[in-house]
């Protein structure tokens, strides 16, 4: 089966730092991915740098069986692939509902329907599906920037899925949160992934949650990948070990 | 039931609007139309600035287009209801223009680039006489009675009341208009490109394209304003087009509440007529009127933005906030 996601000797310097170096790794589709390492590893930079977000300094990287190193945030979130970033990104003066809409309507129609389009551009069920899914729909009329760090932090999630996209990437999503509310997000990133057979991309810190939720697992170190397997392979490596409890 | 009472207060402020002029003498009814223009223009700054988060310093060089082209066109023998929709669309081919370097710079740095553009559109109307009239007027190139009041449907708009009506319907179909756009999915992008570019280009929005048309947009609205603009005034030079007006239409927009709907035409009132209502009460205390007014109004401006800078609109959020 062709991979959904396949990034091939990817690297990004910063000066004499190796953020990302010479990085290779493959996506199955409905596959659940998990990326980590210790702080200042790469994860960050590798994720931007599939993302479109940075160029790569070189290597290639595909989607699905489309060539799309270099191709720009807006061009790969057309064609299907859902982010969040490792800081809360929302739309801080738009409600929440117009928030989960605006991650949704460009997908419809063409840059000239959409202004003589209904406002709700046929969104609005939509939407509230998708804010009862992530236990949003009391808040839906409120300000985006008047929810809690936790409600955005789910608002965040809720818009990366509104497009449903084959391919979503996040990037720490259970950062900040409180344990009640990971062990929400592991198990609806879990529900998602069996029912819409969405694949995802997780950076995460919280081992507890990337052993619980990841099918595979890849290590990063200093930018290159230390090990790639099943939570049980890399929780048995002595390398990756090494790299976390230091020798 | 809030919705009620919001259009009921929307009517009785228009019934009003529609009785003033009988209470009013020339100078009062004049003024109420340049309101109405300016509101216009400022309602354009806002889309531009308030909902898109696009700073620009340029406002009142569209008005000057608007003006300055329907004036040209009219004299080339073009009927100006035929001039009006082509000025708009120069001032928004413009304004497209203006929204290239915004694609590469942001805040303080877009405000001195489009604050540069100004300076260029006001130097160009001024150096250009055989074209404008220069510094002499536009009186220099159309006559001494210069842009004349146009007719619809047959019926004379020469007289300064029926001008008048025509300047409020005016803001009445741009209100309209500029409503039903920040409540379509445009409305949407433009916010979500205020609030959070990058956020909203990894959603499929396609920033550059709505950082162009809230330029284009705004400066459309204020080209149509500059359309009527020219005949109600009849004879004017470049100054009305200049920095200082642009300033202006920002304190507009400012005052009354950036980012608000109603903000334009609370500002535009407030900016362009608490000032004569100033020089016309003060006097009685307060000695010669033209040293004090201006003193008084930008005091009170200055304390009005300390304390609530979200401007008049957003004092009662501000209240309600307090009481919690
Ligand atoms: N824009 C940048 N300029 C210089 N150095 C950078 C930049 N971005 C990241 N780095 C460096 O690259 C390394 C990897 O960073 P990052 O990808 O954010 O790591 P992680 O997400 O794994 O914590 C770090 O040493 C960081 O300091
Ligand atoms: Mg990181």
């Amino acid at each position: 089966m062709t991979p959904i996601l396949s990034a091939a000797n990817v690297s990004k310097h910063y000066g004499a730092i190796r953020a990302v170096d010479d990085v290779s790794f493959t996506v199955a589709p409905g596959e659940i991915f998990g990326v980590i390492g210790p702080n200042g590893s790469g994860k960050t930079t590798l994720f931007n740098c599939v993302l479109g977000q940075i160029r790569p300094d070189g290597g290639r990287v595909a989607f699905q069986d489309r060539d799309i190193t270099g191709a720009g945030p807006l061009a790969l979130s057309r064609l299907g692939i859902g982010r969040t970033f490792q800081s809360l990104q929302v739309f801080g003066g738009l409600t929440v509902r117009d928030n989960v809409i605006a991650a949704a309507q460009e997908h419809r129609g063409t840059l000239w329907s959409r202004l003589f389009a209904a406002p709700e551009i046929g969104l609005g069920a939509k939407a509230d599906e998708t804010l009862a899914l992530f236990e949003l729909a009391p808040h839906a009329g409120k300000l985006a920037g008047g929810l809690s760090y936790g409600q955005q932090k789910l608002l965040d999630m809720a818009m990366a899925f509104m497009a449903d996209p084959a391919l979503v990437m996040l990037d720490e999503p259970a950062a900040g949160v409180n344990p009640r509310l990971i062990e929400m997000i592991r198990q609806l990133l879990q529900r998602l992934n069996r029912e819409r057979g969405t694949t995802f991309v997780v950076i995460e810190h919280n081992m507890d949650f990337v052993m619980a939720l990841c099918q595979r697992i890849m290590v990063l170190a200093e930018g290159r990948v230390l090990a790639v397997g099943t939570p049980a392979e890399i929780r048995s490596n002595p390398a990756v070990l090494e790299a976390y409890l230091g020798a | 039931m809030r919705t009620a009472l919001r259009i009921a207060a929307l009517v009785a402020i228009l019934a009003a609007l529609i009785v003033a002029p009988q209470y009013l003498r020339n100078y009062g009814i004049y003024l109420l139309s340049l309101w109405s223009l300016f509101a216009i223009a400022a309602m354009g700054l806002n889309l531009t600035l308030g909902y898109a988060g696009q700073m620009s310093l340029a406002q009142a060089a569209f008005l000057g287009i608007g003006a300055y082209a329907v004036a040209l066109l009219v004299k080339a023998g073009v009927p100006f209801w035929v001039g009006v929709p082509l000025a708009t669309l120069v001032a928004f081919a413009v304004g497209l223009l203006l929204g290239f370097p915004a694609l590469r710079v942001q805040h303080h740095y877009l405000a001195f680039a489009t604050l540069g553009f100004n300076v260029l559109v006001y130097l160009a109307i001024r150096n250009e006489d055989w074209l404008t009239g220069g510094s002499m007027g536009i009186g220099q190139v159309m006559g001494f009675a210069g842009m004349p009041r146009p007719s619809i449907f047959g019926y004379s708009l020469r007289r300064g009341i029926d001008f008048y009506y025509l300047c409020l319907a005016m803001l009445c179909l741009s209100t309209l208009l500029v409503w039903l756009l920040l409540r379509s999915p445009w409305g949407r992008a433009f916010a979500a490109l205020r609030d959070n570019p990058v956020r909203a280009e990894s959603l499929a929005i396609d920033i550059r394209a709505y950082t162009l048309l809230a330029f284009a947009i705004g400066a459309g609205l204020a080209g149509f304003a500059g359309a009527f603009y020219a005949p109600l005034v009849q004879l004017f030079d470049p100054s009305p087009f200049g920095l200082l007006e642009s300033l202006s239409l920002l304190l507009m927009v400012v005052v009354g509440g950036s980012g608000r709907f109603w903000g334009p035409h609370i500002g535009a009132a407030l900016v362009l007529l608490l000032p004569h209502w100033l020089q016309a009460l003060l006097p009685a205390w307060l000695g010669p009127p033209d040293q004090w007014y201006l003193f008084v109004f930008g005091i009170a401006v200055l304390v009005l933005l300390t304390w609530c800078p979200g401007g008049l609109l957003a004092i009662p959020d501000r209240l309600r906030a307090r009481a919690q």
